[in-house]
């Protein structure tokens, strides 16, 4: 008997007892779509993370003043004073090192006509942008000659344009900053949140050099993000830095360091490694369900063996050999774990669709998800259709026949 | 001289039900000739049934001989049985034992998709059988449709489409009224007859096996008597 022909038997076979082929391949079919749809939101998921941690830029290092003891007093971090620009051309020397951006902060009530906002005033310079991967809506963002010049220039977060100027551009006015006039000379675009609930977006930029001089009266800075060609190189930046630093502020062996490193790449990689954990966890809960529609289409087959053991009976009388048998059955317990796998592959697209259309939740069904769930629903039809087709194959003969 | 189509020597066979050994066949001896037309009687309980499902291949001896036309089914295994049944022998039931929610036409099918024939020739084979027993209007009919003589015949159309060396009838007219029995009698006389075509007919019914040209008694799972 080929192929063909099994196949034939089988379908018809199923036909005949239309009813519970269906209830029998529902189990398989929410088996199926479930685990697509639950890989889909946990992958969408995932997809989220790494584009907030690129955002963030992910490869990149905070360097800050670390906390300094004077007469059994402990400053709390950033508490010394010892960070300066010098050593953020040094770390910008460094291999692997893209970019180097050193910056001051500091609070001040913003002043433009008749409005006024509190808000944080980074200086900054020109590579900033690059550091963050920021980019302007409008207008432009300053240059060496602007820090050079220590130029009493701006540019605007979205939140602080917003605040002052409602819907008008904010371009070529005036701000007063701490009763320094600022002209605005551009608007960066929404960044949006930080992970942690902070408003990006919420800042003024200004040169470093005149936040240090003409607003605090300080000299020392107080952060110095880098980014690093890639993620392994951040992690040996930070053996590197700290050498160069404890190098350049003279420390000797024992004596604490005084600043900290903070490193985006390992928030990054929990951060992606628990967006894989959860999606796992998603896939095995829904392949719960998938196991249980397999052990339904087990159950069916062995009551269908049970039910047609005198119809096996009569086949083997007219000279169905055992693998005629064994093959009716299991194609009969494949077609309906196939099929369940090709309806719950919509069912879950439609889910995941539902699910993205109806929560915030991105939801990403990758073809591979797909793939792997229909095999998954083949092998479940293999396995539990089995068990049930070696029993009817191995049926006697005449006790089969004698069945009623 | 031909040789016998079917011969049996010193055949034994025991079951066991319930923990009691039962001897059900004891020293069977029988040869039949190609173009015979056999009947085996006896009472319920004398091994009629189980000397049934050896001539069947259904089952095979605890000892002695049985070598249908030349073949020795004693050394074969459970595929060899099953191909030699669908070669050799075609089964007319008390029962029927037609498939269930099964066209006549498919129930005709089912011995030749066993032997690997393809579909066409499948169906018109089917039906030419079908055709023969005068079923050609009944082709589509499920078995529950059809009287007890058209199942019947659906039976023999399907024993009969892979011509088989010998049909073996099981109380064929059991389960039909005395006119269907009739109908179903003249039928296997008229193959034997004109086609000679070996029938052993297994009956407990005089009438029935009056219709044989030999008849042999089962008792107590010896054949005893030869008439």
């Amino acid at each position: 008997m080929n192929l063909t022909t099994a196949l034939q038997l089988a379908l018809r076979a199923l036909w005949r007892n239309k009813t519970r082929a269906m209830l029998t391949t529902l189990g398989v079919v929410i088996g199926v779509g479930s685990v697509i749809a639950m890989l889909g939101i946990g992958s969408g998921a995932q997809q989220r993370i790494a584009d907030q941690l690129a955002s963030m830029g992910t490869n990149s290092l905070v360097v800050r003043p670390g906390s300094v003891t004077r007469g059994g007093v402990r400053t709390g971090a950033g508490g010394i004073t010892s960070l300066t620009r010098a050593d953020a051309d040094a770390i910008a020397e460094l291999p692997d090192v893209v970019a180097v951006a050193p910056s001051v902060r500091t609070t001040a009530q913003v002043r433009y006509r008749g409005t006024n906002w509190g808000t944080a005033i980074e200086g900054v310079t020109p590579d900033y942008v690059t550091v963050r991967s920021w980019q302007l809506a409008e207008g432009e963002f300053f240059t060496r000659r602007h820090i050079l010049g220590a130029s009493h220039v701006c540019v605007l977060g979205q939140t602080v344009a917003r605040e002052l100027f409602g819907l008008r551009s904010p371009l070529d006015e005036s701000i007063v900053i701490k009763g320094l006039s600022c002209r605005v000379i551009g608007v960066l675009t929404e960044k949006g949140a930080t992970a942690w609930g902070s408003d990006q977006d919420d800042a003024i930029f200004a040169p470093i050099t005149t936040v240090q001089r003409k607003l605090e009266g300080i000299t020392h800075i107080e952060r110095i993000e880098l980014v690093a060609s890639d993620r392994e190189a951040s992690f040996r930046l930070i053996k590197e830095i700290k050498r160069l630093l404890r190098q350049r502020h003279r420390l000797r062996e024992g004596q604490p360091d005084d600043f900290r490193m903070h490193n985006r790449a390992e928030l990054a990689e929990t951060s992606e490694e628990s967006a894989r954990v959860f999606t796992w966890l998603l896939g095995s809960i829904a392949s719960v369900s998938l196991l249980v529609g397999g052990i339904g289409i087990m159950n069916i087959m062995l009551v269908s063996v049970t039910e047609r053991t005198h119809e096996i009976g009569i086949r083997m009388a007219l000279g169905a050999r055992q693998r005629d048998i064994l093959w009716q059955f299991l194609l009969e317990a494949l077609v309906l774990s196939t099929a369940g796998g090709v309806l719950g592959i919509f069912l879950g697209l439609g889910g995941a669709l539902a699910v993205a259309r109806f929560s915030a939740l991105p939801v990403t069904v990758t073809p591979v998800s797909v793939l792997v769930a229909f095999l998954f629903a083949g092998l479940v039809g293999v396995f539990f259709g089995l068990h049930p087709a070696r029993k009817a194959s191995q049926l006697r003969p005449i006790e089969a026949l004698r069945y009623e | 001289m031909t040789a016998p189509l079917l011969q049996i020597h010193g055949l034994h066979k025991a079951y066991v039900l319930d923990g009691v050994t039962i001897q059900a066949l004891r020293d069977i001896d029988l040869n039949v000739e190609p173009g015979e037309f056999v009947a085996i009687m006896g009472p319920s309980g004398s091994g009629k049934s189980t000397l049934m499902h050896i001539l069947g291949c259904l089952d095979v001896p605890d000892t002695g001989s049985y070598q249908l036309n030349g073949q020795d089914i004693t050394r074969m295994d459970g595929n060899q049985l099953a191909a030699l049944r669908n070669r050799e022998i075609g089964f007319v039931f008390q029962n029927f034992n037609l498939l269930p929610r099964t066209s006549a036409l498919e129930n005709v099918e089912t011995p030749l998709i066993y032997a690997g024939i393809g579909k066409a020739e499948r169906r018109q084979k089917a039906r030419a059988a079908l055709e023969r027993m005068a079923l050609g209007e009944r082709l589509y009919h499920l078995p529950n449709q059809l009287s007890g003589g058209q199942a019947q015949r659906v039976a023999i159309a399907r024993a009969l489409v892979t011509h088989p060396s010998l049909l073996l009838a099981d109380e064929p007219t059991g389960n039909v009224d005395t006119a269907t029995s009739a109908e179903i009698m003249a039928l296997l006389d008229a193959l034997n007859r004109q086609e000679g075509l070996t029938i052993v007919l297994i009956t407990h019914e005089q009438e029935v096996a009056g219709h044989a040209r030999r008849r042999l008694l089962l008792r107590d799972g010896r054949l005893e008597l030869q008439t």
